[in-house]
């Protein structure tokens, strides 16, 4: 495999993923968006697996095991905010303000 | 570390006949402890009270003799020290607690302990109905324990517990009766003077370990001479800080004036406390200190000049009092005032010995006017009359229904204004004698006292012919219910009229047929302070003039007294009109506690008010500190909150700059 492109995309969708986090306000696309990057980090791992040993591989399992668990919990937490407040709109749900 | 104390108890042959003088303290301890205990759960059991009040005083009395007689048999001359702990061992300074037995300790033990005795006996009839009466004869016994205390401790702090310790026991029974606020603000107000007085007592003690580097009686005594130059500055501050607490216990110009108002005790405990032993003990501070103060001819000279300013104001302010009560507190404060001339004088022997006749004649004094005011008191409690009991214009003629207190009283009267043989004459005439001997400035101070001797004897006979002379002005429905104290309460007034009587024996002087035997007696105590000084007492014609003078002179004021006293007719206190004139300015004790007043006590509390509470407290201590502390951190906490804006793509914006910022750090 190539590694330059493999990882060429891998930066590419980190920054998508950055950019939609920082960007958008709708609490489900930043969700998304957070899932994009944790899949370009999983593609580092396996693109530098071939010369680093099967640690990288492994390693996918773990971030792949946690964004389920984190999207479980999230989706949880945006469903009750969106119950509360009927809008997932970041900008405007800002009860934690100080 | 504490010493084996039993050894020190079982203690006969380590202090000698002296060993066993912790008993006498231990004794009124316990009955304070068994009083105390039955105040708070059995206040009823009047009985076991007046057993235990009275029996350890007794008790304590009969140790007291056993130690005296022992020490006087076994003939020695130094001082007994009976350790029974270490109580401060801090560093160089070692401070046991240890009782002195020697000669001057042993004469105020028999004091308190004896006359204290007849002041309990008396105190079972005269509290008998009250009903705080175990709590009365708990306080009285932990009095005596304190005073016997003082008396005894062989250093300066131990000294100074039974010195405060008194001072507490004198504030809790002169508001005995806090029921009534008159009563509570007297013995604060004895409190807090006093506290004026343990200042200077204290930076004496302070100075005197800075010094001489000893607390210990007998090591400063020793020491003092080497280590001070005499009449130096030092020895000069140690006396007069020591004077200062003096003035403060014993009542002297300028801090007497806690005394008249400490008369809202019960009776017995103004003989007791506020006559015969606890206002004395700067008196016997003064004695005990000798070498000190004969060293610092200064201060001798202001203790001996305060003592008769003090004689003849207080005297003074007595011709026009008419509560029998402050007529004899004033009294005590001018005889304070003799006793110090005569130590002040170096006369100190002529000090103690006026202590001991005084402490008889003004107990019996005292006491008596005790048993005038029971029967007052009674009279009118049978009548319902809200006149009062105190007042001499609402008694006269007493000497019909109380014909052993009119005697008794006679008896002190004549003691106190120094007519012989009466104990007072031969104690107050060493004083004045002694006064005169010195001469210089002295000689002044033997004037002030000659006056202030006319007047004692004047306002004596103006408070006996007011009291028991001429026509009743009780009212006639009250007149029936006078009646004599119950023998209980008589009995040691007859004892003491004994004593006030015959008390010039104790150091009847060579023109009497005496060979001074208290001189001799406390010579070994006092000699240190005849290394500086040797005071000579007149002779021959002198003496026999001067002797002369004073019986002229306390007999013309006796006769004057009575005379100007009963020229007019008395009014009851009701109908009586205001005072005029000079005798307003006597009446009003020379307006003295309203200017302290306004000099010292308002200005204070404007202090405290505007400035301290006001000032310091609300706006510093509450406003800057407290709240202050409050507003930084909250306003610290709001410009914390501000970074809380509640939009997760600020966090994130946040969040991103620090994980750069991270990255670059460890990377670069």
């Amino acid at each position: 495999m190539l590694l330059g492109p493999a990882l060429a995309i891998s930066a590419i969708l980190f920054s998508i993923g950055v950019a939609g986090v920082l960007l958008r306000r709708n609490a489900i696309v930043l969700f998304m968006c957070i899932e994009l990057m944790l899949n370009a980090v999983n593609l580092t791992f396996v693109a530098l697996a071939q010369f680093h040993g099967v640690g990288g591989q492994l390693m996918v399992f773990f971030v792949m095991t946690v964004a389920a668990a984190e999207a479980a919990v999230g989706l949880a937490i945006i469903l009750g905010v969106f119950r509360h407040t009927k809008s997932v709109d970041l900008k405007t749900n800002t009860l934690l303000q100080g | 570390m504490p010493m084996p104390v039993l050894a020190t108890l079982g203690g006969m042959n380590h202090a000698g006949p002296a060993g066993l003088v912790w008993l006498a303290v231990a004794l009124p301890l316990a009955g304070f402890l068994l009083n105390g205990a039955l105040a708070l759960w059995r206040p009823q059991a009047k009985t076991a009270v007046s057993i235990i009040g009275a029996g350890v005083l007794v008790a304590s009395f009969a140790v007291a003799l056993q130690v005296f007689l022992g020490y006087r048999a076994a003939g020695i001359h130094e001082p007994a020290i009976v350790p029974l702990w270490t109580w401060l061992p801090v560093g160089a300074l070692q401070v046991s607690l240890a009782f002195q037995v020697d000669a001057l300790s042993l004469v105020m033990l028999l004091v308190v302990t004896g006359v204290g005795s007849l002041i309990h006996l008396f105190s079972i009839g005269y509290m008998g109905s009250d009903p705080g009466y175990a709590r009365y004869f708990s306080y009285l016994n932990l009095f005596i324990v304190f005073m016997l205390v003082l008396v005894l401790g062989s250093s300066f702090p131990v000294l100074f517990i039974g010195w405060e310790g008194v001072g507490l026991c004198s504030y809790l029974l002169i508001g005995f009766w806090y029921g009534d606020k008159v009563n509570a603000d007297a013995g604060k107000k004895a409190f807090i003077v006093n506290r004026i007085g343990d200042f200077g007592f204290m930076m004496a003690m302070f100075l005197l370990w800075t010094s001489v580097g000893s607390l210990d009686f007998t090591t400063v005594a020793e020491r003092a001479p080497e280590q001070l130059a005499a009449g130096g500055g030092i020895i000069t501050a140690i006396t007069l800080f020591l004077f200062l607490g003096c003035t403060g216990k014993s009542a002297q110009i300028p801090l007497y004036t806690w005394l008249p108002d400490a008369m809202a005790g019960p009776t017995p405990v103004s003989a007791l406390i506020h006559a015969a032993t606890m206002v004395t003990a700067g008196v016997y501070l003064v004695a005990r200190t000798n070498v000190l103060f004969a060293m610092a001819p200064v201060s001798s000279a202001v203790v001996a000049g305060v003592g008769a300013l003090t004689a003849l104001f207080a005297a003074t302010i007595g011709l026009r009092q008419y509560d029998i009560k402050r007529v004899l507190a004033y009294s005590t404060i001018s005889q304070l005032g003799y006793m110090f001339l005569g130590v002040g004088t170096g006369a100190y022997v002529a000090g103690m010995f006026h202590l001991v006749t005084h402490a008889f004649f003004k107990a019996l004094l005292f006491l008596g006017s005790g048993s005038v005011i029971h029967a007052m008191h009674h009279a009118y409690h049978a009548t319902h009359s809200h006149d009062d009991p105190q007042d001499m214009r609402n008694m006269g003629g007493l000497r019909r229904h109380l014909p052993w207190t009119f005697v008794l009283m006679l008896i002190a009267t004549l003691a106190i204004a120094g007519i012989p043989p009466f104990s007072g004459f031969f104690s107050k005439d060493e004083i004045l004698a002694a006064a005169f001997a010195r001469g210089g400035v002295y000689r002044v101070y033997w004037v002030l006292g000659v006056l202030a001797a006319a007047l004692t004897a004047f306002y004596m006979a103006r408070l006996l012919a007011m009291t028991f002379l001429g026509e009743n002005r009780t009212g006639a429905a009250e007149r029936e219910h006078l009646h004599e104290a119950p023998w209980s309460m008589t009995g040691p007034l007859v004892l003491l009229g004994v004593l006030s009587a015959v008390g010039g024996i104790l150091n009847l002087p060579a023109f009497a047929g005496g060979h001074h035997a208290m001189e001799t007696w406390l010579e070994p105590a006092l000699e240190g302070a005849t290394r500086f000084f040797v005071l000579e007492m007149p002779h021959g014609q002198t003496e026999a003039l001067l002797i002369g003078l004073a019986v002229v002179i306390a007999v013309a004021g006796l006769v004057l007294g009575w005379r100007m006293t009963l020229a007019r007719p008395i009014v009851p206190a009701r109908d009586a009109v205001p005072e005029q004139g000079f005798w307003k300015v006597l009446f009003h004790k020379y307006y003295i506690d309203e200017f302290y007043d306004a000099v010292i006590v308002r200005p204070i509390h404007w202090l405290s008010d505007m400035v301290l509470w006001r000032g310091l407290d609300e706006k510093v201590i509450d406003g800057a500190g407290v709240n202050g502390s409050a507003r930084l951190a909250r306003g610290l906490g709001w410009i914390g909150s501000r970074l809380q804006t509640g939009q997760v793509g600020l966090y994130v914006v946040l969040f991103l700059v620090g994980a750069l910022w991270v990255l670059r750090v460890m990377t670069g």
